[in-house]
């Protein structure tokens, strides 16, 4: 064991800084709105620029071929240096796994330079009305074109992040009509401007136009659309989901830095005889220690995985750990601002809305705790 | 970085986890709560014998040399067998700090300690040696010096008392006292680990035999979820135990932080593993005969001593704020 930073590892985080400090931009509108989304996409741009877009990809895609460990680094000075969240994350962290162990190598160098560019921009096409938590209850459909080469789309997606500004989405569609559940389903690559495809954005709980409805109406896309397997959509999709649960959607660096602003906001605040109460101060102490035992747990997971260890079914303990923190945290920023938390332009407020969608996303987390207990545990399925 | 323990150190882990499995059961725990000392018989010989007691004191002293990072794992195991001895009064705070621990290490003394302003002391009047603190200077008191008055423990094994002496050696700085003082509550928060693991444990093998509505309970949702809680808090305390000893074994400045950090997560994750481990065993678990107290009454001792959560969390706020 040795906790410190190797010399390679502590250059990088130098030159990390030192890029993100003369280069985040501060002040962008939010990237859940049309306009805000540009101005994004410009900052987007300028990290693939600096190679710091895909910091863990192989060079040949863009990105920096880093070990998992430089990785967390990029991720903890990014937020550190209070860079906004990313608003290609979803093709980037979730899609791009998948196509590096699934996708064909045409695929690839189809997919990936180009999502990393931020020249495709992907949605994530899995939840439908009536299939959120059960995600195995799709009801969209992908019947098979011969004559034509490929397959015809028709169906309904719904609470799609960012749907309305996004170019492709990627999505889990019914191939084989006669089987059930998780079996016959099939993983698709779907342009959102293609012929029959409509798309129709919707407010999110803080009024951002965050979310779509993506409607199918007989889409036909070719056998290249198809990721891994047809009719094994689901194990190709459960590896993304892994991912999402895991490390790569929310490392323990934006936790880090938003516990860092609760301190700083405690400090300044600490005047007022109010924000003073013992409980506010317990609270603040207590989101610090939980975003460092999310940052240690992470170091203990990476040095695992780096020496071979399969950690997939604990990923649903991170998932739930650092959603939680996340409205703990801005809970007790919350509470330091007292009548203040309401006042419409407070950041803490806007940011406690969005760390209230963290237990629903990414499955939820009554979900997860049934994970962890059946998979972790080994507690009896019903 | 390199988050990992060497392979020396796994294997004296599973050296120490055997032997505990094999001599020190549920029905050692359990007759130390009668016995007239409280303590484990035969079991602190075999630990002595095997070099645990002493690893902490250097090799020509007839130990292993060993740092805190070294024992961490063993320590969490002695929780997790909720081994009845004042293990890391001993072998963690005590044995490293003595001039010449070669007694200690060979198990011919006994060595206690209570440091950070603890009132009473564990296993007192079987200790031939006490390790204090005196006008913030670290002292030891030879039992011959030491007037004491017994006192009970919610953990019927831990037997307490409240000293006072006339005449005590010192044997070490300020500096020295902050240093065991610590290593008593990164120690303690270990072994907080360990107990945390064993009613776990428990718990789940309980929950997948126990049939209500004619299935094993664990199968139902509400109960796989206060599990989940458990082993989630678990998950996310143990990391900083074993960060913080490293950090004192690497002399960080810091390390005082992390210690304190370390035994908030430690105490609060022992304390909601006993509480949800009780819930999920019902009546049985509620009942003196099952052996779940044992682990119970251990954890909730351990989480108020040494500093409970309250008071390592009111010191890193201190360093943070």
């Amino acid at each position: 064991m040795d906790l410190r930073f190797t010399e390679q590892e502590d250059a990088f985080r130098a030159e990390c800084r030192a890029w993100l400090e003369a280069n985040v931009p501060h002040g962008l509108p939010s990237g859940d709105t049309h306009e805000g989304f540009a101005l994004h996409l410009d900052w987007e741009r300028a990290l693939f620029d600096a190679r710091f877009a895909v910091v863990s990809w192989p060079e040949e895609f863009g990105g920096r071929d880093a070990t998992p460990m430089e990785w967390l680094i990029f991720e903890e000075e990014y937020y550190r240096a209070g860079g906004p969240q990313r608003v290609t994350q979803n093709g980037i962290f979730l899609l791009a796994p998948t196509v590096f162990d699934y996708g064909t190598p045409d695929q690839r160098a189809r997919i990936l330079p180009r999502m990393a560019r931020g020249d495709d921009l992907w949605c994530q096409g899995w939840s439908e009305p009536g299939a959120g938590s059960d995600l195995a209850g799709i009801q969209s459909k992908a019947a098979r074109d011969e004559a034509a080469g490929g397959w015809r789309l028709t169906g309904q997606k719904t609470w799609t992040t960012r749907g309305a500004f996004c170019t492709h989405l990627f999505g889990l569609f019914r191939s084989d009509p006669a089987a059930e559940r998780h079996r016959g389903l099939t993983y698709f690559l779907v342009p959102l401007d293609a012929e029959g495809m409509t798309v129709r954005g919707f407010g999110r709980l803080d009024g951002d136009e965050g979310f779509a409805e993506v409607f199918l109406d007989d889409v036909f896309v070719a056998d290249d659309a198809v990721l891994g397997e047809v009719d094994q959509g689901w194990s190709v999709a459960m590896a993304t989901t892994s991912v999402e649960r895991g490390l790569t959607l929310r490392s323990p660096g934006r936790f880090l830095a938003a516990s860092d602003r609760l301190v700083d906001l405690y400090r300044d605040a600490a005047h007022v005889a109010d924000a003073a109460d013992p409980t506010l101060r317990d609270a603040v102490v207590r989101a610090y220690i939980d975003a460092e035992a999310y940052r240690w747990q992470t170091f203990l997971t990476v040095t695992r995985m780096t020496d071979g260890d399969n950690v997939g079914s604990e990923s649903s303990m991170t998932k739930i750990f650092w959603s939680e923190l996340d409205v703990r945290i801005h809970e007790a920023a919350l509470g330091i601002l007292g009548p203040n938390a309401e006042l419409g332009d407070n950041p803490w407020m806007k940011g406690y809305q969005f760390a209230l969608s963290g237990p629903i996303y990414a499955g939820t987390n009554e979900i997860q705790r049934n994970v962890i207990a059946e998979r972790v545990l080994g507690l009896p399925r019903r | 970085m390199r988050f990992a323990f060497t392979d020396d150190q796994l294997a004296f882990r599973d050296a120490v986890r055997d032997l505990l499995a094999n001599e020190c059961p549920p029905a050692v725990v359990r007759a130390a709560w009668d016995n007239a000392d409280g303590r484990s018989g035969a079991v602190w010989g075999a630990l002595a014998e095997m070099g645990v007691l002493g690893a902490g004191a250097p090799e020509d002293q007839g130990g292993l040399g060993f740092t805190l990072l070294d024992l961490v794992l063993i320590t969490e195991e002695t929780g997790y067998a909720a081994l009845p001895e004042p293990f890391v009064e001993h072998a963690v705070v005590a044995v490293p700090a003595l001039p010449d621990a070669s007694a200690a290490a060979a198990g011919q003394q006994l060595l206690t300690a209570a440091l950070g302003g603890a009132p009473f002391v564990p296993y007192v009047a079987s200790a031939d040696l006490l390790l204090t603190e005196e006008d913030d200077v670290l002292v030891v008191v030879s039992r011959a010096g030491l007037q004491i008055e017994p006192e009970s423990s919610v953990d019927g094994s831990r037997r307490l008392g409240w000293v006072e002496w006339d005449a005590a050696e010192p044997v070490g700085d300020a500096v020295a006292l902050a240093a065991a003082f610590d290593r008593g509550a990164l120690g303690t928060a270990a072994q907080l680990i360990g107990l945390s693991r064993r009613m776990l444990d428990l718990t789940v093998d309980y929950v997948k035999e126990r049939e209500q509505f004619g299935v094993p309970i664990g199968s139902f949702q509400a109960v796989k979820h206060h599990l989940a809680d458990a082993r989630i808090a678990l998950e996310f305390a143990r990391p900083l135990v074993y960060r913080a000893a490293w950090s004192s074994a690497a002399g960080d400045p810091e390390a005082s932080v992390h210690v304190s950090m370390a035994k908030a997560l430690a105490s609060d994750a022992a304390t909601l593993a006993a509480q949800k481990a009780l819930q999920c065993h019902g009546a049985m678990g509620y009942s003196f005969e099952y052996d779940l107290h044992l682990y119970m009454k251990r954890a909730w001792a351990l989480a108020a001593s040494w500093g409970d959560a309250a008071w390592h969390r009111a010191r890193v706020g201190r360093a943070i704020l």
